[in-house]
């Protein structure tokens, strides 16, 4: 009799069937609306958040100097560089990159003797050195990437070029990063 | 547990305990589990282990007392008031700072006496899981807690090692922003690796009790690899290896001692004596001796996700050893070949570490130049890492496909038999007596 009934045809779903799979998705559903403040306080907190954006005067840094901020606690370069930088960047421009990019897509129209990037090395964020390496650029003393005079990637590790945060030039001398 | 309990409570008391919990009971019959009688030193890191835990636990929860999780005052806590102001608290560190390395030498030596005696095998699969879980929990509590003291070989670790979770493809960067708490390591990022430094112990504790739980299903493995067969190839854990281990922790901490007291820096490095700076990179960074054999395999790859599958990929393989390696002889002692092939997988892990510590492109004969091979002179630590990472990984493969054309040694029919051949001055006749009257 059972035998027959269970491999004849499937029993049609009852009222029990239907309070349990509310009963369980009802469960499921609290439990996530209960687990994602847990996970979201992990996030950025607003207070953090806010510090968005800094003025820098430019007037600081010379010809062939560089110097390093802090935005949103993260390291950014700031580098004056030499026209003898900007040729070099510029002849490099078709050489094989692994993150093909060419040094007017790298610095702001008319500003070009300004390279400002994100000072953590791509790889794993440590802040690189200028001046170690073949390219003239930076060399980051983690695991050896290396960095060519526009901040892009050359030799090592490293993935991409050394990113390019949201910046504005305010006047000649001054830039609003973030 | 294995085998009928022992226990017969003598008192009212006692009876009327044990009919509610039984606690007294599980003790006595604990106590009294039956273990094979020929189990070497190589068994007592058990005990050790537990030794270490206990001791990592009972100083972090005193230095949590005078520890203080903020960027502004962590590194002040820590190198001014715990070290020089805090009633012994030079000591307490001391321990706590020098035990993580303690605790890693006897886990070390506690998984290669696995993989040497084949300890892993059925019907043991889950007791190797549970372990290499609890060493994955281990690897995370100490990263986090070398974070903790917030100087710079601390903060630019924690950059490091979050930044290689970012690698992961689509979930990474999620996941590093949600260890950050902000846009780099920061306040919130100490805090929260104080937090889940102070839990994760318990979480090991916790796993611990599960080792020891499907350790005792089967019981313990030995060195011949020979199973069980009867009630006298056992003896009593209590005091036969409660005296065994005892010895054995003692020598660990006379060991332990030394460091702290003679060789407290010993493991230290001095970047770590400079307070947490976002703003600059120490020259050379590496992390603690005992992640660096990964540390190098890492560095070994040109491609930063490769690196961080290798990573992964080095400690993953050791979870599936106990499917990898299928050959029915249990103990590398009756497994010439095997050995041979493990000796030098051991000494790959040595020379990754050796690699892990050393400039990437430093060299290895002085002076002598070759030529590059995708980025590095071949004269360079980065292709010895190279070939020491590739015959680490190739262990495992060799490791499965060795019993196809292996020749084994004998196994001894039981785990006594060489105790008795070893043992010239007993007269073979008295020695057997017991197996023969169980």
């Amino acid at each position: 009799m059972a035998d027959t009934l269970t491999h004849t045809d499937a029993p049609e779903p009852s009222r029990r069937d239907f309070i349990n799979i509310l009963a369980v998705s009802a469960s499921v559903g609290a439990a996530a609306a209960v687990a994602w403040p847990l996970v979201d306080q992990l996030n950025p907190a607003a207070d953090t958040l806010a510090l968005a954006s800094i003025e820098f005067d430019l007037t600081k840094v010379a010809l062939g100097q560089e110097v390093t901020i802090s935005w949103r606690k993260q390291p950014v370069f700031v580098r004056h560089r030499t026209p003898a930088e900007i040729a070099r960047a510029k002849a490099d421009d078709h050489a094989p990159m692994k993150d093909p990019a060419t040094d007017a897509s790298r610095v702001k129209p008319g500003h070009e003797q300004w390279l400002i990037v994100l000072a953590s090395c791509t790889h794993l964020g440590c802040i690189p050195t200028f001046g170690g390496g073949e390219y003239g650029g930076w060399l980051c003393p983690c695991h050896g990437s290396l960095y060519d005079t526009s901040a892009r990637i050359r030799k090592g590790p490293a993935p991409k070029n050394l990113y390019l945060p949201d910046y504005a030039f305010l006047s000649d001398t001054k830039v609003k990063i973030g | 547990m294995s085998g009928p309990s022992i226990y017969e409570p003598k008192t009212a008391i006692e009876r009327w305990l044990d009919s509610r919990l039984p606690i007294i009971r599980f003790g006595v019959d604990f106590m009294d589990f039956p273990t094979p009688r020929n189990l070497n030193y190589w068994w007592t890191f058990g005990a050790i282990l537990a030794f270490c835990l206990v001791a990592q636990i009972v100083t972090g929860i005193v230095l949590a007392m005078h520890y203080d999780p903020s960027g502004a005052g962590a590194f002040i806590s820590v190198e001014q008031h715990i070290m020089r102001d805090v009633n012994y608290g030079w000591l307490i560190r001391g321990i706590h700072a020098n035990g993580a390395s303690m605790f890693f030498l006897a886990v070390y030596l506690h998984m290669l006496r696995g993989i040497y005696y084949g300890s892993y095998k059925a019907p043991r699969e889950v007791l190797w899981l549970l372990g290499c879980v609890i060493y994955v929990l281990m690897m995370a509590t100490a990263f986090m807690g070398y974070v903790l003291p917030w100087g710079q070989m601390s903060f630019w670790g924690a950059k490091v090692i979050t930044n290689l979770l970012g690698a992961i493809p689509v979930i990474g960067p999620t996941i590093t922003t949600l260890l950050w708490g902000g846009f780099a390591v920061d306040d919130p990022t100490l805090n929260r690796f104080f937090s889940l430094h102070y839990l994760l112990p318990f979480v090991i504790a916790a796993v611990v009790v599960l080792h020891v739980w499907a350790l005792h299903v089967p019981g313990n493995s030995n060195p011949t690899g020979v199973a069980v067969k009867s009630k006298s190839d056992t003896l009593p854990f209590h005091p036969y290896y409660t005296v065994k281990d005892g010895f054995a922790v003692s020598l660990f901490i006379i060991l332990f001692a030394t460091i702290v007291f003679f060789l407290p820096d010993a493991f230290a490095k001095v970047d770590n004596e400079v307070m947490a700076n976002p703003l600059v990179t120490p020259a050379h960074i590496v992390p603690e001796w005992y992640l660096l054999p990964f540390y190098a395999i890492l560095r070994a790859i040109p491609d930063k996700l490769g690196g961080v599958i290798g990573l992964g990929g080095a400690i993953a393989l050791v979870f599936a050893l106990p499917w990898i390696d299928r050959s029915k002889v249990r103990s590398m002692r009756y497994r010439p070949t095997a050995r041979i092939f493990f000796a030098f997988w051991v000494l790959s892990a040595l020379v990754l570490g050796w690699c892990g510590s050393q400039e990437p492109d430093g060299q290895l004969f002085p002076g002598v130049t070759m030529f590059n091979l995708i980025d590095y002179d071949i004269n360079s630590v980065t292709w010895v890492s190279r070939i020491a990472a590739l015959y680490y990984f190739a262990f495992f493969v060799i490791l499965g496909l060795l019993p196809m054309w292996e020749k084994t040694r004998p196994v001894p029919d039981s785990l006594f038999t060489p105790v008795l051949s070893h043992g010239a001055a007993v007269p073979a006749g008295a020695a057997l007596a017991p197996e023969k009257k169980g």
